[in-house]
């Protein structure tokens, strides 16, 4: 029974890294940049949540509009920062997603204060728990998992079986021939980053649900974790973020059950470097051979 | 703005009595002081008992040396109102040091050069042990209304206690025991279990102590869970955790952390009773919905819903006072000036000169033996010059910080 209840925590915290791994996934396999504002994104989401909840917005509405705020922020990054260095070396998209994030960060502290806040988490997860043979789930865990689930579903039809998914799976295998074949790239890659900062918003709100508190450095540490998850299933792999996200999540819950709490965050970067020493590409990601 | 005026007035004071203390000649360096902290009372003649007060009133601290300094100033205009002790007024000299170790001794030997007998403070706990190490050599009897750590009493290198060093707060672990003393009679509780923070001191103290106060008093603890401070899931911990099913939960950290376990509690269906240390005050702002910590049990040194005549009286007194309403810290050190009062009355009663050693003798041992009622409860002293004093138990009810009980 104990294990059970700690498997379903390992699927709830999984689920919300899977989500956000998705976001860094996405955008790495289409323009080869790890966008470490990605976390950051997620704070933004938390606090448009909070704040609409609190000018007495109804909480569905609130949810969709902190949502769009993550959409219209990611695209808005992606034009701003990472557009006009298309054609730069690699590195210096790296060194201004970084730029970006501590941007992010530090206007969130100046704009809402450094401390941390509550977040209306009651009034938008509602329902109560159910107990399954002795074991309890959580409403929060059931909704969590359950959208998650969800919105992987939702986003595999999208790239998988339309026009839209097709393109970018085109651009991202190689973005000259894509380009060459009339695939709209500019376009592409904007939609690459609506598509991955709404699952960043969503990530965000079930986020905020089960760890009730927005602070402007929230997104930082779920960033990287998140981050990790994706290498670990295999950067630019939409499955192998799925995978890696629920790996992690359930590593870390797994670690902490067996008592060993303090080596949570050592535990999850160790995962990092046994994959980058033995298995690069991660756990489904595809070799791929430098370019010349 | 009120507040700037004063601390600027202060402060401009304090930089008086600094220059002042440079000419050499005590006596016309202590109405400057004493006129910096006292508006209204002190004979100027020379029969007065000099007693220092150290706060930092300018600073990251000044939040608290205010409020604490405020109290001492509060108990001795009201002892000179009421005719003093031995017919000589209390003549107060507070000084600044803010917040810093430094400007602490700095102002301690300022203080000792005025000839003061004894001082309330310091504060918070770097300077207060500054200062208690300084003072060591005149055998400075010194009091502190705040600063809860134990070195400020005890030498932590050689364990031996500082004879001239007192406080009037309970010191952390004491937090512990009271709780584990607490859930065992007035809970019923057979069972316990904690959820600490291995990465702050006060955390990690209050655990040892309920662990071994529990072990003492049998009470059963049947889980002991820890995580680190970035940590944001304790559903891995608390799961654990639930699966004993213990009759209460101490969970020892401050009020961000507790909003963000308890309805992580609740989430994995934890039943236990909430019991933690003075850090859950502000628990219920940090919370979104403090339904998820109704009927938690915390300690603290001072409720202003007391309804025993003595805090009344110290509310309505300190209000009329300084038009604002006290904190902990105006309450303890409050009562640090009291306790120093009497310890002074026996002196006086001796026949014994202010400012002499054996004076200052007199002081430390009439502190020691005090065994009387003051604002924040009745106070005896132990062998660490702690105050073994009731705590006062907060209830989390309907939404609101609830007085429940002395204990």
């Amino acid at each position: 029974m104990l294990f059970l209840s700690q498997i379903i925590n390992g699927l709830q915290l999984g689920s919300i890294y899977a989500l956000v791994a998705l976001g860094y996934s996405m955008v790495y396999g289409i323009i080869m940049l790890l966008n470490f504002a990605h976390g950051d994104i997620i704070m933004v989401g938390g606090y448009v949540a909070m704040l609409t909840i609190a000018a007495g917005v109804h909480p569905i509405l609130a949810v969709i509009l902190a949502i769009l705020a993550c959409v219209v922020l990611g695209v808005m990054i992606d034009k701003v920062a990472y557009a006009p260095l298309r054609s730069s070396p690699r590195i210096s998209l790296l060194i201004t997603a970084i730029g970006v994030s501590f941007l992010l960060e530090n206007l969130a502290q100046n704009i809402w204060g450094a401390n941390a806040r509550p977040f209306p988490n009651s009034s938008i997860i509602k329902g109560s728990a159910i107990n399954i043979g002795g074991v309890h789930i959580g409403n929060t865990a059931i909704v969590t998992i359950a959208v998650s689930l969800l919105s992987m579903v939702v986003l595999t039809f999208l790239v998988q079986k339309t026009k839209r998914g097709k393109a970018m799976r085109a651009v991202s295998e190689d973005m000259g021939t894509a380009q060459l074949m009339g695939i709209n790239v500019n376009n592409t890659i904007t939609f690459t980053f609506a598509v991955g900062s709404a699952l960043a918003g969503i990530g965000s709100i079930l986020y905020c649900c089960t760890y009730p508190q927005v602070s402007p450095t929230m997104g930082s540490m779920l960033g990287l974790k998140a981050f990790v998850a994706a290498v670990l299933g295999g950067i630019g792999s939409i499955p192998g973020a799925m995978v890696g996200g629920f790996a992690i999540g359930m590593a870390e819950v797994l670690v902490r059950a067996a008592g060993l709490s303090d080596w949570t965050d050592g535990a999850v970067f160790a995962i990092l470097i046994v994959v980058l020493l033995f298995r690069p590409t991660g756990l489904m990601g595809r070799p791929m051979t430098e370019k010349v | 703005m009120k507040k700037k005026i004063l601390s600027l007035m202060l402060t401009a004071a304090v930089c008086g009595g600094l220059l002042a203390g440079c000419n050499s000649t005590p006596s016309s360096s202590a109405p400057s002081g004493s006129q910096a902290g006292n508006d209204s009372s002190a004979a100027s003649g020379g029969d007065t008992i000099k007693v220092g007060i150290l706060a930092p009133l300018t600073g990251d601290a000044a939040q608290y040396g205010i409020a604490a300094s405020n109290g001492a100033k509060l108990y001795f205009d009201q002892l000179n109102a009421a005719g003093g002790i031995n017919g000589k007024n209390i003549e107060y000299i507070l000084l600044d040091e803010k917040g810093q170790a430094a400007d602490a001794v700095t102002a301690y030997n300022n203080l000792l050069e005025q000839g003061v007998t004894a001082i309330v403070g310091d504060v918070t706990t770097a300077p207060t042990v500054a200062v208690a190490v300084e003072s060591a050599s005149a055998n400075m009897p010194l009091i502190t209304g705040s600063a809860t750590a134990a070195s400020v009493t005890v030498d932590p290198d050689t364990n031996a206690v500082r004879p001239n060093v007192f406080r009037s707060c309970f010191i952390d672990p004491f937090q512990g025991e009271k709780m584990a003393s607490f859930s065992k009679e007035k809970l019923n509780a057979k069972t316990a279990a904690v959820l600490f923070n291995t990465n702050v001191d006060y955390s990690v103290g209050l655990k040892d102590a309920f662990i071994a106060k529990a072990a003492e008093i049998g009470l059963e603890i049947v889980a002991t869970e820890s995580y680190s401070t970035n940590d944001v899931d304790f559903k891995g911990q608390l799961t654990n955790i639930s699966a004993k099913n213990p009759d209460v939960l101490f969970c020892p950290d401050y009020y961000q952390k507790v909003a963000l376990i308890a309805p992580q509690a609740k989430e994995i269906g934890l039943t236990a009773t909430f019991v933690g240390g003075d850090g859950w005050d502000g628990a219920i702002e940090a919370i979104n919905d403090a339904s998820l910590i109704e009927g938690a049990y915390y300690c603290s040194g001072f409720s202003a819903d007391d309804s025993s005549e003595a805090v009344q009286k110290f509310l309505t007194d300190y209000n009329t006072a300084y038009n604002t309403a006290p904190n902990m810290f105006s309450a303890t050190t409050y009562d640090a000036a009291a306790i120093l009062a009497d310890a002074i009355k026996s002196a006086e009663s001796a026949g014994l000169a202010a400012g002499s050693d054996e004076y200052k003798a007199a002081i430390i041992s009439a502190i020691s033996a005090t065994n009387a009622d003051y604002v924040t409860g009745h106070f005896t002293y132990d062998q660490s010059n702690n105050p073994v004093k009731d705590a006062v138990i907060i209830k989390i009810a309907d939404g609101k910080y609830t007085f429940d009980c002395k204990f």
